[in-house]
């Protein structure tokens, strides 16, 4: 990922701010700058995300691209935000512990980096809350 | 409109064809559907190519003018237009050239699809199939394509009674099937205990609940019906085509365990080739993992959800079933050279309905059924066939 496509997403990234809309209510993480449900009637806002949310779905990625072949095996999973948009993430447990519906919160972590020199991509993970 | 047909078909052997360019494929491919045809290529009007990646592939873009070249159409100057979806760039491609025919804007269209895989590594394509998915939230965290149908799988399994041991029968009847298929990349039955013990991959999908990494090439041509006869005794009727998206990613969809845009085009395509399911006497499914044939099964409507697992178990979808289901070997053992996969199916079921598809042959096979996945379920294409 080149550095400024990177660059870029640095507020949603680290800091989960995503959007929501004024005119229905709905919440976009990741952000939307056009409501679905409301099209050209809606009012899209920033709105920085609490960061808490549940465990949808899961897997352990045993096989993954380049990137990521270090990290074997991680867990990924769909969190449910509690604002109740919902999104893609790792969570940092160990693979026995993830289940459906655990609780999780937002942590800042490294990603991935492009090679030896190239920018190191951070972002959200998620980890389980006590 | 226009009603239309395919007159002929033509698909290279599929598999890690290191010998072959991305050239060699294509050129193959559409010598073979003209063949089949037993016509010249000045005839053809226009040429739509379903091509997912030949960018990172191959490093080669404007495919669209590179094969109108290379199948010695340059000085022809007839359009030629790359179509990409994804994995379902093949199915969009077919159903383009369909659209070209129905309109009476263009009379002979050839529908190709071609995807050159193994030039890179494999650590580079899950890379690149990545792109099918959303890189900047979903490939950007780690998310792979199999890490995505694993957590369709496993959301499935949350909710209805699938076993892991259902899961594995698809790879074991897909196998079966392409132990049948001279072009399969896999002509090896297998077991279920082949499945269970082989690598995973993500959890609580294996090697063999994947498709493989393939190369490979396909060509159809379609014709104005009332034309059809001038090139073949066996024209084969497009009764339906029908097309529908959904979100890119897989956490904003509605339900993770159903595909939308699969019910939706298949709803599409039975109300516009105006047949029953029963009437359907064959279906080739995107099984690019095997919870994707589960899924497809259910949300084409061929039974409720949560009962797909029971059904192919049961031996429903198998060669001798009721309802059977990748005849082909399906994207698993037949092979997913992603470009070429949605005009392979067009294939498959052209020489089932013309009684061509020998050891896997159903036996008085009259209507097909087509459908491609693009992503996991962010666009779908159906197509229904009629024996002519």
């Amino acid at each position: 990922m080149s550095v400024a496509r990177f660059w870029r997403k640095i507020p949603q990234r680290y800091n989960m701010l995503g959007t929501k809309c004024e005119t229905c209510g709905r919440h976009f993480f990741p952000p939307r700058s056009f409501c679905p449900d409301c099209r050209r009637s809606g009012k899209i806002v920033d709105y920085k995300f609490i960061g808490t949310g549940t465990v949808v779905t899961y897997t352990v990625i045993h096989a993954a691209s380049e990137q990521f072949e270090r990290q074997t095996p991680y867990v990924l999973a769909i969190i449910q935000l509690d604002e109740g948009s919902r999104m893609t993430a790792q969570v940092v447990c160990r693979p026995d512990e993830i289940k459906i519906g655990m609780k999780v919160k937002r942590v800042f972590r490294r990603i991935a980096a492009d090679g030896e020199s190239g920018v190191i991509h951070y972002g959200t993970k998620f980890v389980p809350v006590e | 409109m226009r009603d239309v047909a395919v007159i002929g078909v033509g698909c290279t052997t599929f598999g890690e064809k290191w010998g072959s360019s991305f050239r060699d494929l294509f050129v193959e491919a559409g010598a073979l559907a003209l063949e089949d045809a037993q016509l010249s290529g000045e005839k053809i009007d226009a040429m739509y190519v379903g091509n997912m990646s030949a960018g990172r592939f191959i490093e080669q873009e404007h495919i669209g003018a590179l094969i109108a070249d290379y199948a010695g159409l340059a000085t022809h100057h007839i359009p030629s237009t790359r179509v990409e979806a994804a994995c379902a760039s093949g199915g969009l491609a077919f159903r383009q050239a369909v659209i070209a025919v129905a309109s009476g804007m263009e009379d002979i269209v050839v529908a190709a699809g071609v995807e050159k895989m193994t030039d890179v590594e494999s650590g580079a394509s899950t890379d690149m199939l990545t792109g099918a998915a959303d890189r900047e939230w979903e490939g950007f965290v780690g998310a792979t394509f199999p890490g995505l149908y694993a957590m369709i799988a496993t959301d499935y399994m949350h909710r209805y009674a699938l076993t892991r041991e259902q899961l594995a029968q698809v790879a074991v009847k897909n196998h079966y099937n392409g132990a049948r298929n001279p072009i399969a990349q896999f002509q090896q039955e297998i077991t279920i205990d082949t499945v269970l013990k082989s690598t995973m991959v993500a959890e609580p999908l294996r090697l063999f609940d994947c498709s493989p990494i393939t190369d490979g090439a396909a060509a159809v041509i379609v014709a104005p019906l009332e034309r059809a006869r001038e090139f073949t005794d066996t024209p084969i009727k497009v009764l339906a085509s029908a097309q529908a998206s959904d979100t890119i990613t897989l956490h904003d969809r509605r339900d993770i365990s159903t595909l939308d845009a699969s019910v939706v085009a298949a709803q599409r395509a039975f109300a516009m080739a105006k047949v029953k399911h029963k009437d359907i006497d064959l279906v080739e499914v995107h099984d690019c993992f095997s919870i994707a044939e589960i899924c497809a099964i259910e949300d084409l409507g061929f039974c409720k959800k949560g009962e797909a697992g029971k059904l192919t178990a049961d031996g429903v979808t198998a060669l001798n079933g009721d309802i059977p289901v990748n005849t082909s070997g399906g994207l698993k053992a037949c092979g997913h050279p992603v470009g070429a996969t949605g005009i392979k199916q067009v294939f498959e079921v052209v020489q089932q309905l013309r009684g061509e598809a020998g050891k896997r042959q159903i036996s008085g096979a009259e209507i097909g059924m087509t459908h491609n996945v693009g992503g996991t379920g962010a666009t779908v294409a159906v197509h229904i066939f009629r024996r002519s």
